[in-house]
């Protein structure tokens, strides 16, 4: 009972944190229809600002964090105008290409810049060491992500579903050039939600880099996990990709526990069940 | 006469020519790709060698070639060595970080008289592919060995393996149980681990249940490596006494960085740290910081290129600068000397290096750098697997 309620625990934490660093990639695919595979090239660069801003500079971890949010966004927002603009509605081999690449310049710079060794974010005396559950002990670090996924998801699903804001972002993407003749401002639209993806993208770098350390390789290394979940959950979908990484994450933990030497043999046996049954996704949006 | 004497002057400078020649070393490792740190090394050790000792042997200048494999790539392995061989006339293969590559590479050595010094490749088996191999890195089951030992002196009598699942790995597993199950304790459980595993929270769940008193792992250095670690102490095995051993590969020096806090008083077994306090290993680590840029990227492939290249130089001297590559590996079968590394022979058998394994625990010196401090030495260790495989 003890060990159910363990794996329980580890399964919950392990679902947040992929639910935090992948929802980014939800968005942009889901909402603004493009496969942005430099997703995980931004999450990188979110958690070497903010590893820079605590480590090398020493600030606080939450400025840190900030940090990485806002410093992210401004080095997406010339790439958004310049190079995403270009292929909104293109095909999806065209997005494929333009993002691949762009990852493969982040890496290189990324490289140049901070070198190839691992860096890591250095947790506050408040978030790091461990809390006694009575029955086991948990990284506090890890009960502070899987609130930061609960906040990150009731956030977003507030935007999406009951703001005008979030009228203009479903509508633009039904119909942009309806939307455009009744007023929208697409184009900004298009901005924000960007940025906001991107927002979200630096911030699961950020909390995810205990887990999944920041490297330069770590933009493609992870990117097949963040597909994954995404096409799951349905794109565009908030409580899919939450009850997506969940679910998979209660997979993932279990199968390791029972059966390491399976590797990730019953990952991908549930990722194959799920995508059959659910071609769209557990919750995707008709188009 | 005259035609006589320009011949006898035409022969006597060509014959010059044939001993100050310049002797093309080819050098295939990761340049590029997640594994270029370790090709770095591979180049700061050569070009810490070439910065000490000069690049002039006799009258031979030698001259290196690299030769970029990014990921374990056999296939490109070899046509490298092929192309290195005929085309750029090297007279010596060098370098090789994965197994696979070095396997890849080997057959090509005998027609093509050249003797391979492998600076990393950790399989056993390596040494018996081509008699022209020698290696002047470690193998898994020469560094995973002596731990056991320590493991049973401090007390264990259970314990649990995990390692990543792929054949160094599987070498640990097997050097670290033949040993500890010599010394009188019980493996009660091995687990092998998927190589990109990250969250390890399950696996240390398992470590509990199994009951061991401690521990034994090896991962490849890189990003698993610090996940591990941190699930070790976040979920509670550390509390609860469960002791922590492991080769060297998981607390490689440009990884203690990043490990920090949560690194500190692990021990590991391996054969150099970056700290081995010898005025020769001073030398090396001074003239090898300079050559790779950043001082926190040094770790050990470089001190296997440093040998590796010192192999070469006694090669190259053993035939005055000819190719001739049995001659050059007669020439350094037990060959010995003092590395930076501590006391070191070419075992004259495998042609592989014999040297001390040291027992490590990671401390913070007073500027608050993390280094591996090493803390008992374990004599003239030869490789164990080379027996194991034979039997």
């Amino acid at each position: 009972m003890q060990t159910v309620l363990s794996i329980g625990i580890d399964a919950l934490a392990y679902g947040m944190i992929l639910f935090v660093i992948s929802i980014g990639l939800s968005v942009t695919m889901g909402l603004m229809r493009v496969v942005n595979l430099a997703h995980g090239a931004f999450a990188m660069i979110g958690g070497y600002l903010a590893s820079y801003a605590a480590r090398d500079l020493g600030l606080h971890y939450g400025l840190a964090v900030l940090l990485a949010v806002v410093g992210t966004i401004a080095i997406a927002i010339p790439v958004e105008r310049f190079l995403y603009r270009r292929i909104y509605g293109a095909s999806e081999l065209t997005q494929v290409l333009m993002t691949i690449g762009i990852t493969f310049c982040v890496i290189g710079i990324a490289n140049f810049v901070f070198g190839p060794t691992l860096k890591t974010v250095p947790l506050p005396p408040s978030l790091s060491g461990s809390v006694d559950l009575g029955f086991r002990s948990i990284a506090i670090h890890r009960l502070f992500a899987i609130g930061a996924g609960l906040v990150v998801a009731f956030a977003l699903w507030f935007l999406i579903e009951r703001t005008s804001f979030g009228i203009r972002i479903r509508a633009a993407v039904d119909n942009a050039a309806m939307a455009a003749a009744l007023g929208v401002r697409t184009e900004i639209v298009y901005a924000i939600s960007f940025a906001v993806a991107i927002g979200l993208a630096a911030l699961g770098g950020v909390l995810g880099a205990e887990l999944l350390p920041v490297e330069p390789y770590y933009a493609l290394r992870y990117m097949v996990t963040f597909l994954v979940v995404v096409s799951i959950g349905g794109a565009g979908s908030i409580s899919g990709a939450l009850v997506a990484c969940l679910l998979l994450g209660a997979i993932d933990t279990t199968g390791r526990y029972l059966a390491p030497e399976y590797g990730e043999f019953f990952f991908y046996l549930a990722v194959i069940v799920i995508v059959t049954l659910f071609p769209r996704g557990l919750m995707g949006r008709l188009k | 006469m005259r035609k006589l004497l320009t011949t006898v002057f035409a022969l006597a400078v060509m014959s010059g020519a044939a001993y100050a020649d310049t002797i093309k070393v080819g050098v295939i490792g990761p340049f590029s790709g997640p594994f270029a740190l370790q090709g770095k090394n591979f180049k700061a050790g050569i070009d810490a060698f070439f910065a000490i000792n000069g690049n002039k042997v006799g009258d031979n200048q030698i001259e290196v070639v690299y030769r970029d494999v990014p990921t374990a790539d056999p296939a490109k392995s070899k046509a490298f060595a092929q192309e290195l061989i005929v085309k750029e006339g090297v007279q010596y293969l060098a370098g090789f970080y994965f197994t696979p590559d070095a396997m890849a590479a080997a057959p090509l050595l005998q027609q093509g008289n050249v003797p391979m010094v492998v600076m990393n490749a950790a399989t056993s088996a390596i040494v018996s592919a081509s008699p022209n191999v020698v290696r002047t890195s470690f193998t898994t089951w020469q560094t995973a060995t002596p731990i056991a030992k320590v493991a049973k002196e401090a007390g264990a009598s259970k314990m649990i393996t995990l390692v990543s699942d792929y054949g160094p790995g599987i070498d640990a597993e097997n050097a670290f149980k033949t040993a500890f199950e010599k010394e009188g304790g019980k493996v009660v459980e091995s687990i092998r681990m998927p190589l990109n595993t990250n969250d390890f929270a399950p696996l240390m769940q398992r470590v509990k249940d199994s009951g061991a008193e401690a521990l034994f792992t090896f991962l490849p250095s890189g990003p698993p490596t610090l996940a591990f670690v941190k699930a070790y102490n976040d979920n509670g095995l550390k509390t609860a006494g469960i002791k922590f051993y492991a080769t060297g590969d998981l607390t490689q020096e440009s990884d203690l960085p990043a490990l920090a806090d949560a690194g500190v008083g692990l021990q590991t077994s391996f054969h150099y740290a970056v700290s081995h306090d010898s005025p020769e290993n001073k030398a090396f680590v001074a003239a090898a910081e300079k050559a790779i840029g950043n001082p926190a990227e040094l770790s050990f492939p470089a001190v296997g290129a440093f040998d590796g290249m010192y192999v070469i130089s006694k090669m190259v001297e053993a035939t005055k600068g000819k190719q001739d590559a049995a001659t050059a590996v007669a020439a350094v079968k037990g060959l010995a000397w003092t590395s930076p590394r501590g006391p070191v022979v070419i075992d004259a058998e495998s042609r592989h290096i014999t040297q001390n394994i040291y027992l490590r625990e990671v401390a913070k010196d007073a500027s608050g750098k993390y280094y591996n401090k090493e803390i008992r030495t374990f004599e003239k260790q030869g490789d164990p697997g080379l027996a194991a495989a034979k039997k």
